[in-house]
C-alpha cells in the first residue's frame, strides 16, 4: 500500500489528489469511482487543514489501496492534531431550501454518502480515517 | 479551472472547466460578486466541469439566493458525477437544473 506524510494544509490538496488519482489509475480505476473517491478525499482531507491542528500545523499521513476482484478502492488518512470523530458529526437537514440551508458539515456527509463505508478510530495518539468503495 | 464569462443585456452566462473545488471555489465566488450586479438570468454551463465539492456548493447556494432576489439561475450540462452530489446533498430541489 503506498503511502506519502505531508503538511496538513489546503496547499496540499492538489498533492493528495494526485497522489490517490495515481494509485487508482494504475490499478485501472473506472473514472467515475475515481471521481467519487476524490470528492471524499478532498472533504477529508479539507477537515484535517482546517481544524486537526489549528492554529497550528501539522502532518497528515494518506495512504492509498486500489485493486482486488471485486474492486475496491481504499484510503486511509492519519494525523496527530486534537482527537475528532468527524462522523459523529450530525447530519445536515438536505431537504430545507435556498434561504434556510446551513452549509456546515455538507462535505463529511457528502464523503459519507459517496463511500461505501468510513471508519474512525483514535489509536496511538492519532485520529485514523479509514475510507471504502467498491467499483 | 477555467471561468469564462458571457454577459449578453441582462444575462450573465457562465463557462466552467476542471474542478470547482475547495481551491477554486474563491475563484468563482469573487468572479460572481463583481459580475452580478444588474443581472436578472445567470445561466452556468457545466459542460466542461468534472468535478465538485462542498466549497462549490457553497458559491453555488450563494448565487442561487442572489439570483432568487432578482432573477433566476440555471445550470446546464450537468455530467453523472455532480448530478450525484446535486442528488445526495438535496441541491437538485434548491437548483434549477436544465
Amino acid at each position: 500500500m503506498a503511502e506519502i506524510t505531508i503538511a496538513a494544509t489546503l496547499d496540499n490538496l492538489d498533492t493528495v489528489l494526485a497522489f490517490v488519482d495515481q494509485q487508482m489509475e494504475e490499478a485501472g480505476c473506472a473514472m467515475k469511482l475515481m471521481a467519487q473517491v476524490d470528492m471524499a478525499v478532498e472533504e477529508i482531507f479539507v477537515n484535517i487543514a482546517r481544524y486537526a491542528y489549528h492554529p497550528e500545523v501539522g502532518e497528515a499521513s494518506v495512504r492509498c489501496e486500489a485493486g482486488g476482484d471485486p474492486f475496491q478502492v481504499i484510503v486511509g488518512f492519519a494525523d496527530q492534531g486534537r482527537p475528532y470523530n468527524p462522523l459523529e458529526r450530525e447530519d445536515p437537514d438536505v431537504t430545507l431550501d435556498a434561504e434556510q440551508r446551513q452549509i456546515g458539515g455538507l462535505g463529511i456527509f457528502m464523503a459519507k454518502k459517496l463511500m461505501d463505508d468510513i471508519q474512525y478510530e483514535f489509536r496511538n495518539g492519532q485520529n485514523i480515517l479509514t475510507l471504502r468503495k467498491k467499483g | 479551472m477555467t471561468i469564462t464569462k458571457n454577459v449578453d443585456h441582462n444575462t450573465l452566462r457562465i463557462t466552467l472547466e476542471g474542478r470547482l473545488d475547495t481551491n477554486t471555489a474563491p475563484q468563482l465566488e469573487a468572479e460572481l460578486k463583481s459580475s452580478t450586479g444588474g443581472i436578472s438570468e445567470l445561466i452556468f454551463d457545466f459542460s466542461g466541469l468534472d468535478y465538485i465539492s462542498s466549497a462549490g456548493l457553497r458559491v453555488l447556494l450563494a448565487a442561487q439566493k442572489t439570483m432568487n432576489k432578482q432573477g433566476k439561475m440555471t445550470i446546464l450540462h450537468v455530467n453523472e458525477t455532480i448530478m450525484e452530489v446535486f442528488e445526495i446533498t438535496g441541491f437538485v430541489d434548491i437548483l434549477t437544473i436544465a
